[in-house]
């Protein structure tokens, strides 16, 4: 395949956990991202799902560049953009944009949409002459299908859905190479959801945009992603092709994660098994030995405590759209548990 | 305000709008909150008021001949009469003169101090809530030493160190220092509310969609957090405009702030408190002005707010 647009290495991030009033003592940190490493193809969209508290949204804050890495490099287009300063990061925020999560918080209610698409035109000012914005400010907010009159109205004039759409025009104004998508319909009704993703798919297609698609809802990400990576702890616990991940997953927690998935059909319910993962996840801040996914693992040995199994390819020899990465030293298709 | 389903088009119909949009201008916040506001009958009767009062302030003698610090003691406490529409003080001076050139001390001391408070306050607030760190500490902590000086106390410490006992500075110094005194010793307050509105305000997200843009940090203080932390601070300003001319009276009754001849309203009210059950005039038509100005700054206040909200519009 063609050299990735965005590859991501090693990525670590840590919060530190401080304790004290004046004086404040280190005594641990929070790995939210510990190590996560993949390449994003253009006009690919790669799903990231993970149950909450996995590392998915501060793994989408730190290729935002809104929070500084512990460690490790994210290139774009083949530079570290960890290394960028000045222009060179007002170029990549022209390239890299995100859609956010809850569309009530991430408009600023006493902005106008006008202002609030136009704001990226502000303060890019090289990306459109004055005069041309506000007709920029329209086709943005018809291409996102909202009524382009509606320039003067604010945010709470809109319902949810519309508000998402908002956040995709202001996104989509400095024409990026690739958006991060931090759980853009989690917070809509299904209904809705179904609209923007749509929305989502043709805006694809017809700018050529490349996605991260952080999700925590497994058929969501299935719709739009080319390929998924499935986040535990941390830590991408198996990456491969929509198909492969979701018909013939090898790692537990996958297997587990998709077990889950309700069937729409009454008919096909209960022909599959179900697999019911017991316990919490593990504590970020003192993460398991050995494999993170070991202490609610049906599968775990002593092997799984004492090394940790890298993402690697584990099919081997089988059929090659089947083979992708897993991190699991058991790692074997289980046929049952995909509907 | 619509239907919000009607704002839903077709993404199909691109390229139709063009022709359709050409009516008004883009609009932002404060354009709009202005054309709010010159509809609202609140606004028009505070700004109306509070324009007669500067103006009462700026050039008494429009308003009055008679000269406010001429008293005759045989028509001591006399009551309101043709002569005298608000009726004799404990000097036998005319108090519609006097409540009239009392003005432009009263609102000089409240808007000034206010002012200053507000200015002050939300300056280092919006500092304090967006970097935090160091900087937030050590603002907080100058802050508490603030706060923990008793006002009057505070006061009375600074007038006398500007002001030698015995000397007699001129009215406009005067004022200038008892104005300094109180913002000096209320901005903590300010502070404290702005600080608390930029803090709960900047883990919006809007803000991290701006910081994602590359927006510079003054884009981001001047556009996205101070019209939404502006709300609480101007309610406070509001009341702390009355609360800061009474204070100017506590000072004056206690020898610190303005001395006769000049006049204020808190003048007016502290020396008619021992006569209020033989002659309450001497304390109504003062302490009526101080009312009215503070109540017209209160509506104006609050017409401004609710201008400045979308959601209230």
């Amino acid at each position: 395949m063609a050299e990735p647009i965005l590859s991501v290495r090693n990525l670590v991030k840590h919060f530190p956990l401080r304790v004290g009033v004046v004086f404040k003592r280190v005594v641990g940190h929070v790995r939210a991202v510990d190590g996560v490493s993949f390449d994003l193809h253009r006009g690919e969209t790669l799903g990231v799902v993970g149950e909450s508290g996995c590392g998915k949204s501060t793994l989408a804050q730190v290729l935002m560049r809104l929070e500084p890495p512990t460690s490790g490099a994210v290139t774009f287009e083949g530079r570290n953009i960890f290394d960028m300063r000045g222009a060179e990061l007002r170029r990549l925020r022209r390239d890299i944009q995100i859609v956010l999560q809850d569309p009530y918080t991430s408009l600023n209610p006493r902005m106008t949409v006008g202002d609030i698409v136009g704001e990226p035109f502000e303060i890019h000012p090289e990306v459109a002459p004055k005069a041309s914005r506000r007709q920029r400010v329209q086709e943005l907010l018809d291409v996102v299908g909202l009524n382009p009159e509606h320039i003067n109205r604010y945010p709470h004039q809109f319902s949810g859905g519309q508000r998402q759409r908002i956040g995709i025009a202001r996104a989509l104004a400095l024409r990026p190479k690739v958006i991060i998508c931090d759980e853009p319909v989690s917070a809509l009704d299904v209904s809705i959801q179904a609209q923007v993703m749509n929305l989502l798919g043709e805006l694809q297609t017809e700018f050529g945009l490349s996605y991260v698609f952080i999700a925590h809802d497994l058929s969501v990400v299935r719709h739009l992603s080319d390929r998924v990576a499935v986040m535990y702890l941390g830590k991408i616990a198996e990456i491969g092709t929509e198909t492969s991940i979701y018909e013939h997953p090898t790692h537990p927690y996958t297997q587990a994660l998709l077990s889950a998935v309700p069937v729409p059909d009454p008919e096909l319910r209960g022909r599959r098994e179900v697999i019911r993962l017991s316990g919490d996840v593990p504590s970020p801040v003192d993460p398991p030995s050995g494999c993170r996914f070991r202490t609610r693992c049906w599968k775990a040995t002593d092997l799984c405590a004492e090394q940790e199994p890298p993402l690697t390819l584990r099919l081997d020899g089988s059929d090659a759209d089947r083979e992708h990465p897993s991190a699991c030293h058991f790692a074997e298709p289980r046929p049952h548990v995909v509907a | 305000m619509t239907e919000p389903t009607d704002a839903i088009s077709s993404t199909t119909s691109r390229g139709a709008y063009a022709a359709a949009t050409t009516e008004g201008r883009q609009r932002g916040l404060w354009s709009d909150a202005w054309r709010n506001l010159r509809r609202q009958p609140t606004f028009l009767i505070s700004a109306g008021l509070i324009l007669l009062v500067l103006v009462m302030a700026a050039f008494p003698q429009l308003f009055t001949s008679v000269d406010p610090t001429y008293g005759d003691l045989s028509r001591q406490r006399q009551l309101p009469s043709v002569d005298a529409w608000f009726g004799y003080d404990n000097q036998g001076a005319d108090i519609y003169a006097r409540v009239i050139y009392g003005t432009r001390a009263s609102v000089v001391v409240g808007v000034l101090a206010t002012a200053g408070t507000v200015l002050i306050g939300s300056t280092l607030g919006i500092l304090a809530g967006y970097y935090g760190g160091w900087l937030d500490a050590l603002m907080s902590r100058v802050a508490d030493v603030f706060f923990g000086l008793p006002f009057v106390l505070g006061a009375i410490v600074i007038l006398t160190t500007l002001n030698a006992p015995g000397s007699t500075p001129g009215p406009v110094r005067i004022v200038a220092q008892v104005v300094l005194s109180i913002a000096l010793l209320s901005w903590p307050v300010a502070m404290r509310i702005m600080r608390a509105a930029v803090i709960s305000a900047k883990q919006n997200d809007y803000v991290k969609a701006a910081r994602a843009l590359g927006a510079s940090s003054r884009r981001i203080i001047f556009r996205h957090l101070l019209p939404n932390c502006l709300a609480p601070v101007l309610v406070y300003a509001t009341i702390a405009l009355g609360a800061f001319i009474g204070v100017e009276a506590t000072l004056s009754f206690l020898g610190l702030g303005l001395r006769s001849p000049v006049v204020s309203w808190g003048v007016m009210i502290s020396d008619a408190r021992d006569y209020v059950r033989i002659a309450p005039h001497l304390l109504l038509f003062p302490a009526g002005f101080l009312t009215m100005t503070v109540l017209a700054f209160v509506m104006l206040g609050d017409a401004v707010r609710e201008a400045l909200d979308p959601k209230l519009r």
